[in-house]
């Protein structure tokens, strides 16, 4: 097992301790919710101990609304800069480190992929629509649509809540012959658009990560500018497309090393030329040399 | 860039991070919704 891999599987666990919760079809409830984890981790996961930070985010930014209307106390609406302050330090630290590293259903996506499938190129439109899903259900609805607004993103496309929380409670429910949950129109879009989203992640690596997730395309926006930056020496760079070839998100990572659709998962860090390499941005500390005789991928 | 920008974004997000922790009623928020939405997982 890699050392990514190795994180991955620690995260997913620590994240989702409450593992016993799938058997019983509960969801934790306790105060250790109040912390949003780095990643997309469906706070609804019977297992999940914290807050998925998007889901978070428009809950809270509902509240925001709720406050504009008189409907909810300025210390709750006060509370949404607590979400995004997570997001914006995970992302200000390390850009879209936490999507390589420690993202369960980014770890989730790797392991649907077969890696030794011939790559299958996205049209770069279809990039940009992880933007629209930030911009309109993650923070426009929850802001212009009167409080309390449902969390648009999670209850219309996000499938790790299908995957993560829905599928298996109704599974454990039906089981268990207890009928407890209401199942129509809701659940079937749900399991369609998850659906989708799966023969996707089977085809494409990391295809939701790519195409839909609000939370890498916030992070993305910040790798610009991250504390933590990989750097190209474009002097040792043969542009021999070794980078690309290790890419999960299948990038030449010379062509824009702050690129928003890297995961900083560091594969290319292993460049047989050595011109990749990661430190702090604007110093002329390197990590690069160890990660490259480590294996980081 | 400067190395002091990153510095900056680092600092003002943890600034935002804690304003919004200490100020803000944080169990309010999750209280009412975020613990359990069967909605946003299509089964409530």
């Amino acid at each position: 097992m890699t050392m990514r891999r190795a994180i991955q599987v620690a995260a997913a666990l620590i994240f989702n301790p409450f593992i016993p919760n799938f058997i019983r079809g509960t969801i934790y409830q306790g105060t250790l919710k109040h912390i949003c984890v780095p990643g997309l981790n469906c706070y609804s996961c019977p297992a999940a101990f914290g807050a998925c930070p998007i889901g978070s985010l428009q809950v809270a930014l509902s509240s925001v609304r709720g406050w504009f209307s008189g409907a909810v106390a300025a210390a709750t609406a006060l509370a949404s800069l607590y979400v995004a302050g997570v997001i914006l330090l995970v992302g200000a630290v390390a850009g879209r480190f936490a999507c390589g590293w420690l993202c369960p259903f980014g770890f989730l996506q790797d392991l649907f992929y077969s890696r030794g499938r011939r790559k299958i190129a996205l049209p770069g439109w279809v990039l940009y629509a992880k933007y629209v899903f930030l911009a309109v259900f993650v923070v426009g609805l929850p802001l212009f649509v009167a409080y309390p607004a449902s969390p648009a993103f999670c209850k219309w496309i996000c499938p790790a809540g299908t995957l993560e929380a829905g599928a298996p409670l109704v599974l454990v429910d039906k089981l268990a012959g207890r009928g407890q949950f209401v199942l129509g129109f809701l659940f079937a879009w749900k399991v369609s658009v998850a659906f989708v989203f799966l023969c996707g992640m089977l085809l494409i690596s990391r295809f939701f990560c790519r195409t839909a997730c609000p939370l890498g395309a916030a992070w993305g926006l910040l790798n610009r500018v991250s504390l933590l930056a990989i750097r190209v020496d474009q002097k040792a760079c043969t542009k021999c497309g070794f980078c690309r070839s290790v890419c999960p998100v299948d990038i030449s990572i010379y062509e824009n090393p702050d690129s928003a659709e890297c995961i900083r998962c560091l594969a290319c860090l292993k460049c047989p030329e050595g011109a990749v390499t990661m430190g702090l941005r604007g110093s002329a500390a390197r990590i690069g040399d160890e990660a490259h005789s480590t294996d980081v991928a | 860039m400067k190395r002091w920008v990153p510095l900056i974004f680092v600092i003002l997000s943890a600034v935002v991070l804690l304003v919004g922790l200490f100020l803000g009623d944080v169990g309010a928020v999750w209280g009412k919704a975020a613990y359990v939405c069967l909605e946003c997982i299509g089964i409530g």
